[in-house]
Formats: C-alpha cells, sequence, structure tokens
C-alpha cells in the first residue's frame, strides 16, 4: 500500500473521520442515539417492543425488528423528495438484516421493534452511521442483545485501499475509480452486512475484510463509551 | 417460509455430507437454458430456465432528459414484477421489497460492470439521452430468480437493437431498427448468489433450499476474477473464513455460468 497517498482531505489510508455517538437524543423513544462520522450524522430511535399491528403481520415465532431508514430533504445537496424511495427501502431491510444476528427477540413473540433511522446531514457512509446509531439506540432501549454491531465503509480510490469513504473520494474518478464497500461486524468479527459497489479482486476483498476487522473495532469503542456515559449518574 | 420443518431439516442433513435431494453439488448449477426474441415488440429480449425457475426479460427503449449529475450518459432503469402467475406466494399491487431487491441488484451488476457503455447513449449532451427499461417478469418461481434474471438481463440487452429516433420531431419510431445495437462490452459480467446453509455453503438454489438458507451474498463480476457488486441478504451472519470461501466459489460460479450462456455472446 502506497504510504504517500493523499486523501482528498488529508486523512491517513486507515483514519476514521472523528466521530461521535450519544445515545438518548429522543427523549419521547425507549431508546436512541445519534452517531457522526465527521459530517455524516445519523439519529436513530426505538419504539418498542409493541404490538405489531396490523395483526396478519404478527410472527407467532418469534419477534420483528422494522427499521426505516430516511433521508432529511435538505440532508443532501440537491434536495431529496421526502417519502420512501427504492434506495431507502432496500438500506432500511439491509439494516434489518445488519442487525437481526444480535438480537435476543426469539421470545418477543408478535410483537415488533420500531427502528427509525434519519439522516440528518449526509457525507457518505451514512448506512454506516444509521446501523451504529440503531444499534446503540436498541442497546439503550435494553433490548437483550448478545453482542453490538459496528458498521463502517471500506473504499477503494484507484488502488489505494482506505478505511471511511466520504463523498469526495466517494465521486473519485482517476484510476480505476472508487470501489465502495460498507461492511458490518460485531465485535466477535462476524460478518453481518456487506455491499460493494466498484471494481475489485478477491485478493484485495481479503484485505478489505481484515481492514474492516480493525476499523469496526475503533467504531464499537465509541459505541461502549457512550453507552457507558448514559449509565452515569450525573451529580 | 412455506417449506415444513422436516423437509428443511432433512435438507440441511444432506448438505452436511455434500448432498442435495436433486444430486447436484453444492457448488453446482441446475441446467440453464436461454432464448432470445420472446417479444417482437421489445428492443431485446429474453427467456431463462434454470432447473424449473423461469423468468422473462426486455429492454425497452426511449429518449429522455439525462439525470443532471450525468449529463453525457444514458440512463439505466431496472424494474422487476414478481407475478402471481409465477407463484401462489406472490400477491398482486405494489411492488414489495424482494421485487424492490431483484430490481436493484440486476440493476447494480449491470451499471457497476460497465457493461452497457452508457456515453454512446448520449443524443445531445445535456439535452436528449436514450433510457434504457430493463423489465424482469418472473414466470415460474423455483428458487434462484436473481440469477435468473440477471443472465436474461445481460442476453436481452446484448441481442437489443436501437430503434431509429427522428431528431427533428424528437420521436422514437419504435419498430424501425437501423444497424445499431446496444453498445456492450465484451467483457460479460455474470450474477450469482451464493448461500449459506448451516456449515454448508451452496449456489442455484431450489424454492425449498431457498427457504431455509440463512444468509445468502450476491456477487456480481467478470470471469476473469473482478468482482464489481456484492450484497449480502437475509439475516444470518458470516465468519471471515466463511466469506473467503464464499468468494473462492463464486469465481469458480461464474465461469461455470459463463460457459453454459457464452454461445449468446457470440
Amino acid at each position: 500500500m502506497a504510504k504517500d497517498f493523499k486523501r482528498p482531505d488529508g486523512r491517513g489510508v486507515e483514519d476514521i473521520r472523528p466521530m461521535k455517538a450519544e445515545v438518548g437524543v429522543v427523549p419521547n423513544a425507549d431508546g436512541s442515539a445519534m452517531f457522526s462520522f465527521g459530517n455524516t450524522i445519523a439519529i436513530a430511535a426505538v419504539y418498542g417492543p409493541k404490538k405489531m399491528h396490523p395483526q396478519h403481520q404478527q410472527d407467532p415465532k418469534k419477534g420483528t425488528l422494522r427499521c426505516n431508514y430516511n433521508m432529511i430533504s435538505f440532508s443532501v445537496t440537491d434536495r431529496i423528495r421526502p417519502g420512501p424511495s427504492r434506495r431507502s427501502t432496500e438500506i432500511s431491510k439491509i439494516t434489518e438484516w445488519a442487525l437481526e444476528p444480535v438480537l435476543m427477540i426469539k421470545n418477543y413473540q408478535n410483537m415488533v421493534i420500531d427502528v427509525h433511522i434519519n439522516i440528518i446531514q449526509a457525507d457518505a457512509s451514512t448506512r454506516c452511521a444509521g446501523i451504529n446509531a440503531a444499534a446503540l439506540a436498541l442497546a439503550h432501549a435494553g433490548i437483550p442483545m448478545r453482542d453490538i454491531v459496528s458498521s463502517v465503509s471500506i473504499g477503494k480510490l484507484d488502488k489505494q485501499l482506505v478505511v471511511d469513504v466520504d463523498k469526495d473520494e466517494e465521486d473519485w474518478e482517476e484510476g480505476e475509480g472508487a470501489t465502495d464497500i460498507p461492511i458490518t461486524m460485531t465485535s466477535s468479527e462476524r460478518l453481518t452486512h456487506i455491499q460493494l459497489d466498484g471494481k475489485i479482486s478477491n485478493d484485495e476483498l481479503k484485505q478489505v475484510l481484515e481492514l474492516a476487522k480493525k476499523a469496526t473495532k475503533k467504531v464499537y469503542e465509541v459505541q461502549k463509551k457512550a453507552l457507558k456515559e448514559s449509565l452515569e449518574v450525573k451529580e | 417460509m412455506e417449506t415444513p420443518n422436516s423437509t428443511g431439516d432433512r435438507i440441511a442433513q444432506y448438505l452436511k455430507d455434500g448432498k442435495r435431494f436433486d444430486g447436484r453439488k453444492p457448488g453446482e448449477f441446475r441446467e440453464i437454458f436461454v432464448e432470445t426474441g420472446v417479444s417482437k415488440k421489445a428492443e431485446g429480449s429474453a427467456r431463462v430456465r434454470i432447473g424449473k425457475t423461469e423468468v422473462i426479460v426486455g429492454v425497452k427503449m426511449d429518449v429522455g432528459a439525462p439525470y443532471p449529475d450525468s449529463p453525457n450518459k444514458g440512463n439505466l432503469m431496472v424494474t422487476s414484477e414478481l407475478l402471481p402467475l409465477s407463484s401462489s406466494r406472490f400477491e398482486s399491487g405494489p411492488p414489495k421489497f424482494p421485487a424492490i431487491e431483484l430490481g436493484r441488484l440486476v440493476d447494480r451488476g449491470i451499471r457497476e460492470s460497465k457493461f452497457v457503455d452508457f456515453k454512446k447513449l448520449c443524443i445531445k449532451e445535456g439535452e436528449k439521452v436514450w433510457t434504457v427499461f430493463v423489465d424482469i417478469y418472473t414466470i415460474n418461481h423455483d428458487g434462484n430468480l436473481l440469477d435468473a434474471a440477471a443472465i436474461g438481463a445481460l442476453v436481452a440487452l446484448k441481442t437489443a437493437k436501437i430503434p431509429k429516433y427522428d431528431g427533428e420531431t424528437g420521436k422514437v419510431i419504435y419498430g424501425e431498427y437501423g444497424d445499431e445495437m446496444m453498445p456492450v462490452s465484451k467483457e460479460i459480467p455474470i450474477v450469482t448468489t451464493v448461500h449459506r446453509i448451516g456449515d454448508s455453503i451452496l449456489v442455484d438454489p431450489t424454492l425449498e433450499e431457498e427457504d431455509i438458507s440463512e444468509a445468502r451474498v450476491t456477487i456480481g463480476g467478470s470471469c476473469e476474477g473482478k468482482v464489481f457488486s456484492m450484497q449480502k441478504g437475509d439475516s444470518g451472519d458470516l465468519s471471515i473464513e466463511e466469506m473467503h470461501k464464499i468468494l473462492e466459489l463464486s469465481e469458480n460460479v461464474r465461469k461455470e455460468v459463463f460457459s453454459k450462456i457464452d454461445k449468446f455472446f457470440k
């Protein structure tokens, strides 16, 4: 890997943008959290477990996780038309799949846990920030979990692998262009989500997984700290 | 969901010994059958059968405005309909998530691989470009609709002719074609899905196998070892070692699928 590679914002190739995490940002919700990577800010709120309505959607075998990812209309340069899109529908489902493996909701039969994720400001990697916020919000809501998930995007700019892709990097056009690979892992290194758009070889992908392993650990530390802080008694 | 537990358990048990109900190996595809020219009204079309699974894919074209972020490129729209005709599981009504996912995965398989040269589909920069509609319809659902749809989209695009366009009236003259074909690359990208059931990894599941699949990874790539698009589906997790295995199997399967459909690209 080239050491002299210059990222648009001057970060080192394995540097994540400054992360912030805070739980309890939506007092009405049963659990809530904010997570940000630099200028990408996501908030998530959990409502439930509560009885699933309409009744025919109830699952008698286990609880249901229902995620809703939404970008605020003014979170990006060109205003987004409010309401669900094909993209947001897919990210919502991907988020459910990323979170479900760590949730212990077998005993919440016929119930639903709603997770609402909103992107307030977008500078790429929004689904990763959303998943991180959602994981925190679920923990904050006291939903039994066997682990927490942490998400980060790995990028390939021309031939260089980088951690935590921002918008300037997402639009990279030199050489082989940009490959964007959002990945979510549990703290015990199980993969719960991976997506990819671009061009990359199998060998490079193996390096990507190693980078993601290290980077999600850093995200995990930030999440853990935020959860601990929320439990401290304020004088 | 609709496969009984007893059947599911038996499938998983068989897979532990590397066996499947239909005698295939875990990494083996069913027979693939491809037919072109399903509809004369379409610019290009294809029917794909993988075992009992069948889809038809058609390409229609129209002239419209480009997207602001790609003023010199044609547009691509991939949609899919899971027809109630093809399975008792599908109901009519607005598209639900599985239909959206199918369309988007095929869309990214085509888009990211640069299979279609969209710059050649620009008529007047910033004003008029071709929009390519790829529409997928399921005819019979016996698992692995996605891989079938992806093959169908490739073949339909490859055989698509560009209709005549009258620059003065700004109208497309449908049904009249010149010599212009869809500008596609020689390198054929293949989209395949690898599933995990228990500790077993397999491709091209039947409906019953798909029902008990715990996690799946859809990978689009070339036969020369490049990966262009990937997406994990379902709520099971994967170890990094399993992911390595999936990447390797997927590369081999792409070659196998290509060898079966190669003749349609000559």
